[in-house]
């Protein structure tokens, strides 16, 4: 499918045409000449309006009122429930950026960063690999997709199993030659490492298969020509797969910065925030859910949107109209 | 030109780089990890509690036809009464998503109107916030809709905050020749027969698409559920999977048994509609 991003030019002339002709009756117009009367109708310009109201209602309701109340009640210390809240201007802000415990939970996110990073050149290496014709390819394109559709609580179970003590890890090791009683889920840098660990596990699998699509969209001739031009295997990739591939890599740098300042689920489901694993999301539900600061909690949610829209911009402005399109 | 015979190819097909043994190699350990840590749950779901006690998490099950905990899982965990929410979930937010999506990407594509630019412009902003960085303000407007704790409320929020699928819709539907309209308009159709019986039969592709993106991401959403849906039978199958956690403590056998029961229908769907879903995913993501 390729994008065309003009519409029809006949449409859009036709639609200019107004100010001529009398108000008919829509959809009542059985002929040609009078074909044009048909646009100039009321009806005719609200058609749109009745297709997009419930679309814009809910949009509005469900994601721009939402975020203007949350800027809103950022400036209030008001506890969600009660109906008095008081203004209390930057108060919010300033906590989040001076008190510690608060803030500390940005570090968590440069674990998921890192580990971000390790799964584009993971998911990079075997979109590369698996673009040549190999045997069972779609049985291994399969085993390492898989893991993206799978239920976030299953996924969180499967390695709590997996880390706890005398769980697979600690029996493979064992099978290995290696005992350790090592409690990977016991300390900070530790339970964070596995926590990246899983995320890795989980997400490679997208990657990997829109890195797949963006080599496979590049036709085969190119090859054939580097090949009989004598380009080495890494030249090839150097020179045909990466500029291929860029706009997917872009976009998925992208989304490993914004989804690494984001995580919940898997740390919420394994660990609950416990042993310093608490991420800026977990940290934000346990102040609006369970302390009832809504106001703190809508400062921080309007601090993690900020982030991101600024590193949207920046990407926006980094590598400029870059169209991804896979299909 | 290089005088490798493998190297020149005869036909479309690329052979495998050099280290053909090295790259197997790696795709084999890859799938090891992939599976390894599934495959462990699995047999430590046929296993009995005494196994899980005294066994290493690798060592086999004793009766491999041991479906006690499937029982257990099933019944104490509530499973059924979760695969019912999550069904009716699906059910609605999918239609609803299909029919909203469609409709935009109708509205957008195929008429001109002043404030076309704006409109377009909310949607793709939208793109950019975060779900999950809004849900302490969306929970106050769901809140004031009485909503709260009924399953009205995730479907809500599933089909009102999926501006991904009206990307999908409106690429497709920018493939569809406006001749096709205009023919139906001389024939006396207007613009709500046009979108029902000539668009909506023709966007199928994007449907199917559509719902299987929606339905898997659906399905296995915990986040929304956890925050709307507290009551105990209204669990949703992530939600129900969770409380796992609390009564069946350190029972790994029925913990795992319920865990390949929320796997085992992915992977199902998975197996059936592979191609679809690389596709779907693909083009969800790059939106």
């Amino acid at each position: 499918m390729t994008e065309t991003t003009d519409t029809a030019p006949g449409r859009a002339a036709g639609g200019k045409t107004r100010a001529t002709g009398r108000p008919a009756r829509p959809g009542r117009t059985p002929t040609g000449p009078r074909r044009r009367s048909w646009r100039d109708a009321p009806l005719r310009r609200a058609t749109p309006w009745l297709f997009l109201a419930l679309p814009l209602a809910l949009l509005i309701t469900f994601t721009y009122v939402p975020v203007a109340n949350m800027v809103f009640y950022g400036f209030t210390d008001w506890d969600g429930i009660s109906p008095d809240r008081n203004f209390t201007g930057l108060d919010n802000y300033v906590q989040i950026f001076t008190r510690p415990e608060l803030f500390r939970v940005f570090l968590v996110s440069g674990y998921y960063l890192a580990a971000s990073f390790l799964q584009i050149a993971v998911a990079l290496y075997f979109a590369t690999v698996l673009s040549f014709d190999l045997r069972f390819r779609n049985l291994f394109k399969g085993i390492l997709f898989f893991p993206y559709l799978i239920n976030g609580v299953a996924i969180g179970f499967v390695f709590l199993y997996f880390f706890q003590d005398g769980g697979t890890l600690d029996s493979v090791l064992a099978w290995l030659g290696v005992t350790t009683d090592h409690p990977w889920l016991g300390d900070p840098a530790s339970a964070n490492t596995s926590l990246a660990g899983v995320s890795v596990w989980r997400y490679t699998g997208l990657n990997f298969v829109l890195f797949l699509g963006a080599i496979q969209s590049v036709p085969g001739e190119l090859y054939e020509a580097a090949q009989l031009d004598g380009a080495s295997r890494w030249q090839q990739f150097r020179h045909i797969i990466a500029p291929g591939i860029k706009p997917v890599l872009s976009l998925s740098v992208i989304l490993a910065i914004s989804g690494s300042l984001s995580v919940f689920e898997i740390p919420y489901i394994m660990t609950g925030g416990a042993t310093g694993t608490s991420t800026f999301v977990i940290q934000t539900v346990k102040l609006a859910f369970q302390f009832n600061k809504t106001g703190l909690a809508s400062a921080a949610a309007v601090v993690l949107l900020a982030v991101i829209l600024l590193i949207t911009w920046i990407q926006r402005r980094l590598v400029p109209d870059d169209k991804v399109d896979l299909t | 030109m290089t005088s490798d015979p493998a190297a020149a190819p005869p036909a479309r097909r690329r052979r495998p780089p050099v280290g053909t043994a090295l790259t197997y190699l790696s795709l084999v350990a890859a799938s090891v990890v992939v599976l390894l840590p599934l495959a462990v749950v699995f047999l430590t779901s046929l296993k009995t509690s005494e196994e899980v006690a005294d066994g290493g998490a690798l060592s086999l099950p004793g009766n491999w036809l041991n479906f006690e905990n499937y029982a257990t899982a099933f019944t104490d965990g509530g499973m059924p009464a979760a695969f019912g929410n999550t069904a009716f979930i699906l059910f609605f937010s999918i239609g609803g998503t299909v029919l909203i999506g469609s409709m935009t990407a109708y509205a957008i594509d195929r008429f001109d109107f002043r404030a076309k630019r704006p409109v377009m412009a909310l949607f793709l902003v939208a793109t950019l916030v975060p779900g999950v960085t809004t849900q302490v303000a969306t929970f106050q407007v769901v809140n004031s809709f009485g909503l709260v704790d009924t399953r009205w409320a995730p479907i809500l929020l599933y089909m009102g905050t999926d501006i991904v699928s009206v990307y999908v819709f409106l690429q497709f539907i920018r493939s569809i020749p406006t001749s096709l309209d205009e023919a139906a308009r001389l024939d006396g159709a207007n613009a709500f027969t046009i979108y029902r019986k000539i668009i909506f039969p023709l966007l199928k592709p994007a449907i199917a698409t559509v719902v299987i993106i929606k339905g898997i991401t659906t399905y296995n959403d915990f986040y929304i559920p956890f925050l709307y849906l507290h009551s105990e039978d209204l669990g949703t199958v992530s939600t129900a999977l969770f409380r796992f956690k609390g009564p069946f403590g350190a029972h790994w056998e029925a913990i795992s048994a319920g865990a390949i029961l929320v796997i085992v229908p992915t992977l199902v769907v998975f197996l059936l509609l592979q191609r679809w879903i690389y596709n779907g995913f693909a083009q969800g993501a790059t939106k």
